[in-house]
Order: structure tokens, then C-alpha cells, then sequence
């Protein structure tokens, strides 16, 4: 089946002006029947507005072995978090 | 707007606005077409909860139910509206549960046995090309229950003719095996087509009231779906030479009975049981 049927990763939009998040994967045929599978897999709920799949074999990721050097680095550099700035209630998503 | 989606899951039935006070030959009509609409949409929905924890794979299990709820949701409000058209008392519960066999008004296309995944497929194709055109001329109702509700149903309907249309082509237009099963699923199921757009008094009189669209001039607009996603799927339409018929008034074939024994098995062991 899932020969046939390889997986792909879907991203779901909440709502207009937020960004696309990663929700989960499903197996479909083409990408009209991930995006179908998709709508009734993953906003049943009414958990978005907007959808994108992608084939999970399209996607390239950072190798874990590598996790020291790509990731230490910025741990110790907390001036570029912006935890030291109080963001007013008007501003929306930040 | 008399209808309230979230609520209809919510309570324990659906509340629908009273009806205008529509002269007593059309009130009876549209009560019947009420029950017409609301008996195609719960044994439809029904067929398609069958499919729940039996889907050929997780995503389908999820969407085939999906679509079964859209179908339930539907026959409620219709239900309920034609108890409200009646006056007698009757909720939707008793429409769904408390009918023999004989007093059910649905097509006998909707009845037909689940069968293989290209029957189920087909059979919701044939549908909901039907019902999108239908809603969306009853969503034009001067009735506002049924405009309401039409409004509602025409993107289900939408969507019901999209996911079907996109696996009767894949399928039609697939390996030997798929291309054989849809063949044989178009063979059995064509003769049932044509009822959906029998036309009567009822539709005529509804027609001509503005109150619901009379189902004989919907066939083209179906039939331009139906052709066009035949097109791709390299599918034939074949000639129907003995058309089924009967289901409208309450002649079905032996399927429905089982279909019903287990619809309403729990609501008759339980007379008035809640949980």
C-alpha cells in the first residue's frame, strides 16, 4: 500500500496571519488526494483556513549527528533573545 | 438564519425556527419532500458509517465517516422540520427510528449495499452530483428552513463530489484490476441513477411555490458531472434498459430492511433511552 501510496507531511494555516505549522503525516497517491486526506485527517475540528502538503521524501533535514555543532553554539548567546523587551497586549502574534 | 450547525451536535435535538405559514397543500407537500430529503441523507450517511474501521487505509476512515456526518447532520434539520411541518409531535428521532421499512422515502440508489471501494465511490458520486445542484437551488428557497439548510449542504455536497470524482477517476483510470471493479461498480449502479430526478406532483407543486427545486430538471447539470469526470476516468455511462424505481414511494429492495434492523435496533430495545 504505501508503495502506491507514499507519505507526506501536512501544514496547516489556523488562521489568516499566522504562518503554516507542521500538524502530522498521512499516505496519499498524488498531491490532490493528500490535500483531500488532509482536510478530513487533520481539521475535523475546524483547526484551520489554509493547507499545504509536501512529499516527506522532498524534505531535507539536519542530520541529528550533527546536533552539537549546529545547535551549542547559539545556547550560550542569550542576547539574542529577546526576552529583555515587554511586548504591548495590541501587538498580535509575535 | 433558523439553523445552528454546532447546536444540532450539542443538544439533544435540533431546534428548528417554525415554519411560515404556508397554505395546507404546500405544507404537506414540503413535509413530504422533507422526509424525501431527510431519508436519502440518513441512509446515505448510514452506508457510510459502515465503512468506519473498515476503510482500506486511516485517511479514508476518517473521510468517509466525515462525509456520513455531513449526511446525518443534514437529515436531522430536515427531520425535525418536517415534525415541525406536521404538527403531530414527531421529532426527528421518531422519523429516524419509529418508521417501518414501507414508510421510508429515499431513493433506492442510497440504499445499495457498500460492495467494494469503487461501488461506495461511485454510488457517491452519483449522489452528490445530484445533491450539490439540488441545494444549491434550495438554498434560493422562499422558505427560509430550507434555505438555510441548502446553504449549509451545497458546500457538503461540494466537497462529497470533489473526494469521490478524485477516486472514481484514479481508480477508473487505474491499474487492470481498479479499471475492472469500476467497470463492474458503473454497470450495477447505472440503472439507479434516474430515479433522482423521477418527477411528481409533489416537486411540480414545490416548484412552482419557489419552496424547493423539482428534481427532473436537475438531470443536466448532473449529467455534465457525471460526463465529464467519466472523461477522465475512461469510463462509460452505459444504457440503462430497466431503470430501478420505487424507492420514493416506499418500495425498496430487501437491503434496506437490514440496513434499517440495525439503524434502529437500539432505539427500539430502548424506547426513549438517553445518554
Amino acid at each position: 500500500m504505501t508503495g502506491e501510496t507514499p507519505r507526506w507531511e501536512v501544514f496547516i494555516r489556523p488562521r489568516a496571519g499566522l504562518a503554516h505549522k507542521h500538524a502530522g503525516s498521512l499516505h496519499a497517491a498524488d498531491a490532490e488526494l493528500a490535500l483531500s486526506a488532509a482536510r478530513d485527517v487533520y481539521t475535523r475540528r475546524g483547526e484551520g483556513v489554509s493547507i499545504w502538503v509536501v512529499p516527506s521524501a522532498e524534505i531535507a533535514a539536519s542530520d541529528p549527528r550533527t546536533k552539537d555543532e549546529t545547535f551549542e553554539p547559539t545556547a550560550s548567546k542569550i542576547y539574542r533573545h529577546p526576552t529583555f523587551y515587554e511586548i504591548p497586549d495590541d501587538v498580535g502574534h509575535m | 438564519m433558523s439553523y445552528a450547525p454546532e447546536a444540532a451536535l450539542e443538544g439533544p435535538s435540533v431546534s428548528v425556527a417554525p415554519p411560515p405559514d404556508h397554505a395546507p397543500a404546500l405544507r404537506a407537500a414540503l413535509t413530504d419532500w422533507c422526509v424525501r430529503m431527510g431519508d436519502d441523507a440518513l441512509v446515505l450517511g448510514h452506508r457510510l458509517s459502515e465503512w468506519c474501521g473498515h476503510a482500506p487505509m486511516l485517511e479514508e476512515d476518517l473521510a468517509l465517516p466525515n462525509m456520513g456526518l455531513d449526511l446525518i447532520g443534514q437529515a436531522r434539520v430536515l427531520y425535525a422540520y418536517a415534525g415541525a411541518l406536521e404538527g403531530e409531535g414527531r421529532d426527528e428521532d421518531a422519523f429516524a427510528y419509529l418508521r417501518e421499512e414501507r414508510e421510508f422515502r429515499n431513493v433506492r440508489l442510497v440504499a445499495r449495499p457498500n460492495g467494494d471501494f469503487a461501488h461506495t465511490m461511485l454510488r457517491q458520486l452519483v449522489f452528490s452530483a445530484y445533491a450539490e445542484p439540488m441545494w444549491k437551488a434550495a438554498a434560493n428557497s422562499a422558505d427560509p428552513t430550507v434555505a438555510g439548510l441548502g446553504a449549509k449542504a451545497v458546500k457538503e455536497m461540494a466537497y462529497h463530489v470533489r473526494h469521490s470524482a478524485e477516486w472514481v477517476i484514479r481508480l477508473g483510470d487505474g491499474t487492470e484490476e481498479s479499471a475492472a471493479r469500476m467497470a463492474a461498480a458503473v454497470e450495477a449502479l447505472a440503472p439507479y441513477a434516474g430515479e433522482l430526478f423521477e418527477a411528481d406532483a409533489t416537486g411540480a407543486l414545490l416548484a412552482e411555490a419557489g419552496l424547493a427545486p423539482d428534481a427532473s430538471e436537475l438531470e443536466p447539470t448532473w449529467r455534465a458531472t457525471i460526463d465529464a469526470v467519466f472523461e477522465e476516468a475512461r469510463l462509460t455511462w452505459p444504457e440503462v434498459r430497466f431503470p430501478a424505481t420505487g424507492g420514493r414511494s416506499g418500495l425498496h429492495g430487501e437491503e434496506l430492511g437490514h440496513l434499517l434492523a440495525e439503524l434502529q435496533y437500539v432505539a427500539r430495545a430502548h424506547p426513549g433511552a438517553t445518554w
